[in-house]
């Protein structure tokens, strides 16, 4: 799996200055100051319409921010969506119906016109990594909602990103699958050695999965507050998925999720 | 393939029922129809109104011209016209499948075509064909295309396109523009141009779309090429054939049936060849995500 992993660099994975995004006479974001380092985990919580999906929208430069700089690797984000530089997920896994799942995944290289030997080895090394290597062959539809969403992170994977978009993906799944998915994330950004940006409106998600999470209110759409996650002290590369079901139990956990949901109603008043 | 049998028995069945119920209303219905109270209200059944499904079929292998035995039979002739009918018909599908696609893909790309060009291709199809006829007709003798004169069997693939268009841009446009924002948002972020998007997104998301509307094209060209075949006059089709038999109708009606016969087995051809594009197109028909 050592190929997976990108190269670190010193820059910082994302980094936004100042940025505001208006819609007409909304503002959606204002005065975004937020740096990610190379391989940490971040997610954005907050409630609905607080401008935390726009946030990672404008940095997948699906949305153009009104002021401020917004710089992916290094380069701006435009520049870092021409090369690639980033994967992507939303809570649907708009997975091709018509390809097969092997396809799928091959679909960003396929758009960038990769050989198909190099295509088929790589989805079937990123298929081995999100446990559906026996699945290469199927359909879509023929797998449940948790499997095609792994589906859709091996495709994000693909391009062997540095940073990882992800918009609530696992907001659709059962519960069950969902803490299931969780622990397959964190283990496969591990060994990607991508940096993520989570959103999400779940405190407990927000909490086991990341790094920092960072607090949004809305009106106008703004960071509050940045609080530690389940990982403080940054001890992420020592950490086996199995000890994310343990997490769940600590006091550390319990913690921070309290001191999210207090900045959360903090911000609400 | 259980289901491709199926429906060929189906077919079968649906055909051998509609003889039955033609030969029983013969039989039930008296030979004069029914009239109450002066009025007409169930038809004549007798040999000259309703043939026996026999006489029409024994008529096909009968010569056409009664009496003169080298000529070819009614069978041979119906084959023959429908055949050229086909030809132009089919010819007929795929220009106005292109010229609908086209349109399609204009109207998608530009949103100010779709608001200016909508409106006109709906118009289009009100004007009453038979008045379209005799203009498309009247370009023989007027146009030469590189040399080559106009032929009065362009003028009848012209007005079957005509037909076909309609519900292939329609259909094409609905389905083109079908994808999600979601799936749109994935091209968008894998720095995937209009082209890329619309051959490996739009195109094959568009085909459930697609195949219902090539197969109302199909039948939409099958009966332009009819048509226009009686309202331009041109020889050597089934609608030809049609007209010169209905003048014999009066004293033989199994002779027009058997050319009415002939133009039905024309539309069940043009809809199998629709059945082989969609099961060539298989992989396409799921629903998008």
């Amino acid at each position: 799996m050592s190929e997976l992993a990108s190269a670190k660099s010193a820059r910082s994975a994302v980094e936004l200055d100042g940025v505001d995004k208006r819609f007409g006479d909304v503002l959606a974001l204002s005065g975004i100051e937020l740096t990610l380092d190379d391989g940490e985990f971040v997610s954005l919580i907050g409630p609905s319409g607080c401008g935390k999906s726009t946030l990672l929208r404008v940095v997948a430069d699906l949305e153009q921010p009104t002021a401020g700089t917004v710089q992916v690797g290094g380069k701006p984000a435009r520049q870092a969506r021409l090369d690639q530089d980033y994967g992507i997920a939303f809570q649907q896994s708009g997975l091709l119906e018509w390809r097969t799942v092997a396809e799928n995944v091959e679909l960003p290289l396929h758009v960038h016109g990769v050989g198909k030997a190099e295509r088929r080895a790589r989805a079937a090394e990123l298929l081995e990594l999100v446990g559906l290597a026996d699945f290469a062959g199927s359909r879509p539809a023929q797998l449940s909602g948790g499997m095609q969403q792994r589906v859709a992170i091996a495709r994000a994977l693909a391009p062997q990103p540095k940073l990882l978009l992800m918009d609530e993906p696992f907001g659709a799944l059962d519960e069950m699958t969902r803490e299931r998915m969780q622990a397959e994330l964190l283990r496969i950004a591990r060994e990607s050695g991508a940096a993520v940006l989570f959103v999400t409106h779940s405190i407990p998600e927000a909490v086991v999965l990341s790094d920092r999470v960072v607090v949004m209110t809305p009106r106008p759409g703004r960071i509050t507050e940045v609080v530690d996650g389940r990982r403080p002290g940054r001890d992420a590369a020592e950490l086996e998925p199995d000890d994310v079901e343990d997490v769940r139990e600590t006091a550390a956990f319990f913690a921070a999720v309290t001191a999210v949901r207090e900045a959360l109603r903090k911000g609400h008043q | 393939m259980g289901g491709r049998t199926r429906s060929v028995v189906t077919t079968a069945s649906a055909f051998a029922l509609l003889v039955l119920l033609w030969e029983l209303v013969k039989l039930v219905v008296p030979d004069d129809g029914v009239v109450v109270g002066g009025v007409r209200i169930l038809p004549r059944t007798d040999d000259a109104s309703m043939p026996h499904v026999w006489t029409v079929i024994a008529k096909l292998g009968q010569p056409e011209v009664a009496g003169a035995a080298d000529v070819r039979t009614v069978g041979a002739a119906v084959a023959q016209s429908a055949l050229y009918t086909l030809g132009l018909a089919l010819g007929g599908l795929v220009l106005g499948g292109v010229l609908g696609v086209v349109l399609a893909l204009v109207m998608l790309r530009f949103r100010l075509a779709e608001r200016a060009m909508l409106p006109y291709i709906v118009a289009s199809q009100t004007v009453p064909l038979i008045a379209i006829a005799p203009l498309v007709a009247g370009w023989g003798g007027k146009i030469a295309i590189m040399g080559w004169a106009w032929q009065p069997w362009a003028s009848v693939m012209v007005i079957a396109s005509y037909l076909a268009f309609f519900p292939i841009a329609v259909g094409a446009l609905r389905g083109l523009a079908g994808p999600n924002r979601a799936s749109v948002e994935l091209f968008t972020s894998l720095a995937a141009g209009w082209w890329t998007t619309l051959r490996r997104l739009r195109l094959p998301a568009a085909v459930p779309a697609i195949i219902p509307a090539v197969r109302l094209a199909a039948a939409a060209a099958v009966v332009g090429a009819i048509v226009a075949e009686i309202s331009t006059g041109t020889r050597g089709g089934i609608g030809r054939l049609i007209i010169e038999y209905a003048q014999t109708a009066t004293g033989d009606p199994s002779q027009l049936y058997a050319a009415i016969l002939g133009a039905a087995v024309l539309g069940l051809v043009a809809a199998a060849f629709v059945s082989l594009l969609d099961r060539a197109l298989w992989r396409y028909r799921g629903a998008v995500g």
